[in-house]
């Protein structure tokens, strides 16, 4: 039995805990707006923050993330409002087309704003370089990132 | 602490949204949907103020308010979104069609996604750029005769004169007394009226649309996807659902001749494993076939897939080489193909011509990679199917599982979900065939999960092409000859046995219909078999086409010192009507499926869009060293789409984009906000697949597996800054369309911009480390 702290609230999972934590928490807790796109790390659809940080939830086992503070793009406003300025500036921005890429997305660049309030044109792109987007959003998702940093 | 498992399975607002879906019905049910469909008549065909080519598909169009929207006594009007989401904003604009006519407040407007059925909705296939385009016309006439309906109902409460009476902003309004009543009050009344024939229907003055052409609308999932709310394919949940990752045949056509499960079925969480048979050729929509391992969760799925051991027959395409394939393609196109038109003589012209310039052109197999991998989710019980999908066509797919299962049509229930992408892939719904399988299989549902490397590995692949175009100049260096040979296998091969020429669909995608002034104008299609599943990719085969075609005016701009513009606007021609079905030797012209009545070629407007782009782009201008300008204008899907690209490359050869400006004609546009953010993309994925992207197969078995090898463009190598410019248009010009166009440009732009900056001409796709120093 695996102990989950997802978005200040504690799970349990029975099952075998060398499954990412991925579809831990798409599969067994429902918590589906974390998206699977390759499951090698190297898209960042998966994005969730663990202790802060931006992290694929593919690469992570379950029983790896047992005992850390998970967050996924459900907690990352604990009001439930939506209303993290990364997602506010989101929709002044329109940013998404087909949308899926973006909770990992959104993920990404809260943690980049978290450790980084005012970060440069090179900072953002660096730090988004991780994640696809195949609609090819990254215009609107850098003018929502650079929106966000000057506090919308 | 909850217990994860058993919560998942009726976590709240997933299960409960997901059944909103069945709010139309539902509401009729219990008394309280005031239009609803208990006093449906005969369905109203449309009859659309332009004419289209929607009566060939299945279904057709159908018009009728009762089908579409549903207004509640709170006022709340509930429209149906007919079409499926994959991100071009559709489940938003033709709604919003709907609730303009019939001036219904947006912000008093719900959304809700029909399910699959051609009959019911009209045809479902969302792709081909389709939905605005045969559509619009459609939604109007319902949108109108809801507001007629609603005023006349109006009229008949005051006891004065329809004419008394105006429909504005979700309300009518007594022009005698100033009085008015809202559209819940009146929506019970209303709904027991006739709705008015469509030669009686009056309809907005488009100087009046609210939301129409304004860009101020934004699409209706925005909140939930900031949120991680909206539901997609993938999120599909049904109560006892188990998932499905499945072994396919490694070469497409292959057959298990036996497995081994014995240390799969020791995974933990794995339950069973159950073997899909291979249909025979032509494999169509049908699944592949393979072994399927289910546990009870994905992640478990795939580790028991791991293990699994399968002796695969791998059938007719084991040989496949993609690197051989390629030769003989080249072999081909040296020599004379297939006439498919045959305009002037220009064997002889190009004889007889002062300067032949010639090139031959490659585009490799493409995968699409929408970011969400193909899904679906079935349950099979008591002989009818539910399930939930990711699917561009629900209405086809609803048939078609109905057909595999042997159950009736009607017993089969589509919904479909958003789709994580889905460019051309997801009207190939195996996937949906594979969960309605194993559901039935097992009795149990059934989440089917594609992996990225199924994806990849098992995808309906853009075809991969070899273009030769030889084109004579005269001593005047006019073009006076074009011989263009185009050598690909056909997407009609996945659907029929021996298909080994280019479609007139694909022939059509820039060929046959080449606007060129040119007077002498000869294309052959060389023969090319398929051996792997080829299906549509955005835009099809206009990347080829026009990737060949504006490459080479490039080509002959070089050769002449003529400025790239200048030569292509100059071989565009005049201003002037064309109609494909004159040329000679073409037959059976496709024109997208529509008429060419409604929709021919008109250069003057392609050449619009070449001046609008290199004009907004600074044609001319002094540019940095490294800086190259760079053109390409083309029509495809009815609209007309010119991209100019300005590119630098350094010292070693790396390339970035630093800027490229779109202009598009797509006639008469419901939101300009979401074509500028349909052009942003394409430019996107026009760099991937112009500097990265291929798909190479060995022994009939693709080499590429996941994004380390199978590139796509990263916000560090993508153009951020990308100009839209959109042709205005009034309603009298009719709707073309959005979604597939922009890709069609942008890798021939790139390429004659890498050109001017390098002198480097690229006829090989991706570029890869051709400009490595």
């Amino acid at each position: 039995m695996v102990t989950l702290h997802v978005n200040g609230q504690d799970f349990s999972y029975d099952g075998d805990p060398s499954v990412p934590l991925l579809w831990v928490l798409r599969d067994e807790l429902g918590l589906t707006g974390t998206k699977f796109g390759c499951g090698i790390g190297l898209c960042g659809a998966c994005t969730v923050h663990i202790d802060g940080a931006a992290a694929r939830s593919c690469l992570l086992t379950a029983e790896q993330a047992s005992g850390k503070e998970v967050v996924t793009i459900e907690g990352l406003d604990p009001s439930g409002n939506g209303n993290h300025p990364v997602q506010v500036a989101w929709r002044e921005t329109g940013a998404p087309q087909c949308g899926y890429c973006h909770a990992g997305q959104i993920m990404n660049a809260a943690a980049l704003l978290a450790k980084t309030p005012k970060p440069s044109q090179e900072e953002i792109l660096a730090a988004q370089n991780g994640n696809i987007c195949r609609c090819g959003c990254y215009q609107r998702i850098n003018e929502a990132i650079i929106l966000a940093s000057a506090g919308v | 602490m909850t217990h994860m498992f058993e919560s998942a399975l009726i976590q709240p607002g997933t299960v409960v949204n997901l059944s909103r879906r069945f709010v139309l019905k539902g509401l009729a049910a219990a008394g309280t949907l005031v239009i609803g469909t208990s006093f449906l008549p005969a369905p109203a065909r449309a009859a659309s103020a332009w004419k289209t080519g929607a009566d060939l598909m299945t279904g057709g169009t159908v018009n009728n308010p009762h089908v579409f929207i549903a207004i509640d006594p709170s006022g709340i009007v509930t429209i149906l979104a007919s079409r499926t989401e994959m991100g071009t904003g559709i489940r938003t604009s033709l709604p919003m069609v709907v609730a303009d006519e019939m001036e219904a407040d947006w912000s008093r407007v719900r959304v809700e996604q029909a399910p699959g059925d051609n009959i019911k909705y009209g045809n479902q296939d969302t792709d081909g750029s389709r939905s605005v385009r045969h559509f619009f016309w459609p939604m109007r006439q319902c949108g109108a005769a809801m507001r007629m309906m609603l005023e006349q109902a109006a009229a008949a409460r005051w006891e004065i004169d329809v004419t008394s009476v105006r429909a504005q902003n979700h309300e009518v309004v007594n022009l005698v007394t100033s009085e008015v009543v809202g559209y819940g009050a009146l929506a019970k009344a209303a709904s027991a009226l006739p709705v008015p024939p469509v030669e009686a229907l009056r309809y907005k003055d488009p100087r009046d649309f609210r939301y129409i052409g304004t860009g101020a609308i934004q699409i209706v999932d925005l909140r939930d996807i900031t949120m991680g709310k909206a539901t997609y394919g993938l999120d599909a949940k049904m109560p006892g659902m188990k998932f499905a990752v499945i072994a396919h045949p490694p070469v497409v056509g292959g057959k298990v001749v036996s497995y081994d499960a014995s240390e799969t079925l020791k995974v933990p969480g794995v339950e069973k494993v159950v073997v899909l048979e291979t249909p025979p050729f032509p494999l169509a929509f049908q699944q592949l076939g393979g072994v399927a391992v289910i546990a009870r969760n994905t992640g478990s799925a795939i580790k028991g897939r791991d293990k699994l051991k399968v002796v695969w027959d791998d059938g007719p395409n084991a040989s496949y080489d993609s690197v051989a394939y390629r030769a003989q393609m080249e072999e081909s196109v040296t020599k004379p193909g297939l006439v498919v038109r045959d305009d002037g003589d220009a064997e002889g012209a190009l004889k007889s011509a002062a300067k032949v310039i010639s090139a031959t052109y490659y585009l490799p197999h493409l995968a699409h990679a929408s970011m969400e991998p193909p899904t679906a989710t079935a349950h099979v019980a008591d002989g009818k199917c539910v399930a939930y999908v990711s699917c561009q066509w629900p209405g086809d797919c609803q048939a078609d599982v109905a057909k595999t299962l042997g159950i009736p049509r009607e017993d089969v229930t589509i919904y479909p979900l958003l789709m994580g992408g889905a460019f051309g892939r997801k009207s190939c719904y195996d996937y949906v065939i594979e969960a309605a399988l194993l559901s039935k299989a097992t009795g149990q549902p059934i989440k089917v999960v594609w992996t990225r490397e199924d994806d990849l590995q098992h995808d309906t692949y853009h075809t991969v092409s070899v273009e030769r175009i030889d084109a004579g100049v005269d001593k005047d260096g006019k073009v006076i000859a074009w011989r263009h040979r185009t050598c690909a296998p056909s997407l009609m091969s996945t659907f029929k046995n021996d298909y080994d020429h280019q479609s007139p669909i694909e022939l059509g995608m820039g060929v046959v219909d080449n606007p060129f002034d040119i007077p002498n104008l000869r294309c052959e299609n060389p023969a090319a078999k398929a051996h792997v599943r080829i299906g549509w990719f955005r835009v099809v085969s206009n990347i080829p086409h026009a990737f060949a075609i504006q490459s080479m005016v490039g080509e002959i701009a070089a050769a002449l010192g003529r400025d790239q513009r200048d030569m292509l606007l100059e071989m565009i021609g005049p201003a002037r009507t064309l109609d494909p079905r004159t040329f000679r030797g073409v037959k059976d012209f496709w024109n997208y499926g529509d008429p060419v009545e409604t929709w021919p070629i008109e250069t003057g407007r392609l050449s619009r869009v070449v001046e609008i782009a290199t004009e907004q782009i600074g044609w001319g201008r002094s540019l940095p060293k490294g800086h190259g300008l760079g053109v390409a204008g083309h029509r495809c899907f009815l609209s007309y789409i010119a991209t100019a690209v300005e590119v630098a490359v350094d010292d070693k050869g790396n390339l970035s984009i630093p800027r490229v400006e779109t202009a598009i004609d797509c006639g008469f546009y419901i939101n300009p906000e979401r074509i500028r953010a349909l052009c942003e993309g394409g430019a996107v994925m026009g760099t991937a697949l112009a500097k990265n992207s291929e798909m190479t197969f060995k022994n009939g078995r693709a080499q590429q597996s996941n994004f380390h090898d199978f590139l796509l463009a990263r916000i560090t190598e993508a153009p951020l800054k990308v100009g839209v410019h959109i042709v205005p248009a009034d309603v009298n010009i009719p709707s073309s369309g959005v979604g597939e166009p922009p890709l069609a440009p942008f890798a021939p732009a790139l390429c004659n911009a890498i050109f001017a900056a390098t002198g480097k001409r690229i006829r090989n796709l991706p570029i890869g480390n051709q400009l490595a120093t």
